[in-house]
């Protein structure tokens, strides 16, 4: 199967995020919870913000921004449910 | 040519060489974190080395009982400050390896509470490391790592992992927690290494 770069899925990711992400909910990979990322518990310090499982404590997501860069990582995050409509 | 001479400039305007640049001095001591605190009671407090043939292990008494280094220097966080002469003891990378052998180059540091962060072995020893158990003459707190954290003061302080319980041997680099997540696997604070 052939694939292609990355531009192909900002169509997709444009419609995905633009929205309030925090509404979305999240499988944790640590213990499988499921829940809006909103009852995640977030730790905020200037080196960036750790979004982690309202269960387990395992790290759901990352936030670095520095200037224009922002890099924003779900290393904890298995999947991701978006309701549409 | 310049016609600014250090006589018209006054030294207080002089940037502190001590300085890499992009940085601030501070004089408090900013805590940064990744997640809640733990509280490791010194009872419970373990210390490993595990490399490819095995694990060497200290409890606090054994690890209190090594050679103990009074340490002063700086320290760069890749938030921009700095805080210069800051006075540490713990005991020295070089001393925990004495007796540790393996081929691999690479360290991961694990910590309590399940930080990592990733230095190369040669930027750990001949002086360059510690894991530090006192600040300032008191009991390192547990909000600035304690009862123990790793000291890396030669790179940016993320690398210095509070609440360090152990270093893992890697044949290979692997990026830690930050390093993962946007930061410079290596940060070197006189190179400005803070991202990819």
């Amino acid at each position: 199967m052939q694939h292609v770069d990355g531009n192909a899925i900002a169509g997709p990711l444009a419609e995905f995020f633009a929205f309030d992400v925090t509404t979305a909910t999240a499988r944790c990979i640590g213990c499988g919870n499921v829940a809006e990322l909103a009852r995640a518990m977030v730790y905020m310090s200037a080196a960036g913000t750790v979004v982690r499982c309202g269960s387990c404590d395992q790290v759901l997501a990352t936030i670095v921004e520095s200037g224009d860069r922002a890099w924003i990582g779900f290393s904890g995050v298995s999947a991701i449910e978006v309701r549409r409509g | 040519m310049s016609f600014i001479t250090r006589g018209f400039s006054g030294r207080s305007r002089e940037r502190d060489d001590r300085l890499p640049p992009g940085q601030t001095l501070v004089s408090d001591f900013p805590v940064l974190s990744a997640g809640p605190t733990p509280e490791i009671d010194t009872a419970d407090w373990e210390f490993t080395i595990r490399t490819e043939s095995g694990m060497h292990s200290w409890n606090w008494d054994e690890f209190m009982a090594l050679k103990i280094d009074d340490v002063d220097t700086d320290i760069h966080c890749v938030t921009h400050w700095s805080k210069l002469g800051t006075r540490w003891r713990g005991v020295s990378l070089d001393t925990l390896f004495e007796d540790v052998e393996t081929e691999y180059d690479y360290v991961m540091a694990h910590s309590y509470g399940g930080y990592t962060t990733n230095v190369p072995l040669d930027e750990l020893l001949d002086g360059k490391a510690w894991v530090a158990f006192e600040f300032d003459g008191e009991p390192l707190d547990p909000e600035h790592g304690g009862p123990a954290r790793l000291l890396v003061p030669h790179l940016y302080f993320w690398k210095s992992a509070k609440w360090v319980r152990g270093l893992v041997m890697m044949d290979q680099d692997e990026p830690g927690f930050w390093e993962q997540n946007g930061y410079h696997i290596h940060g070197d604070p006189w190179k400005e290494e803070r991202y990819w």
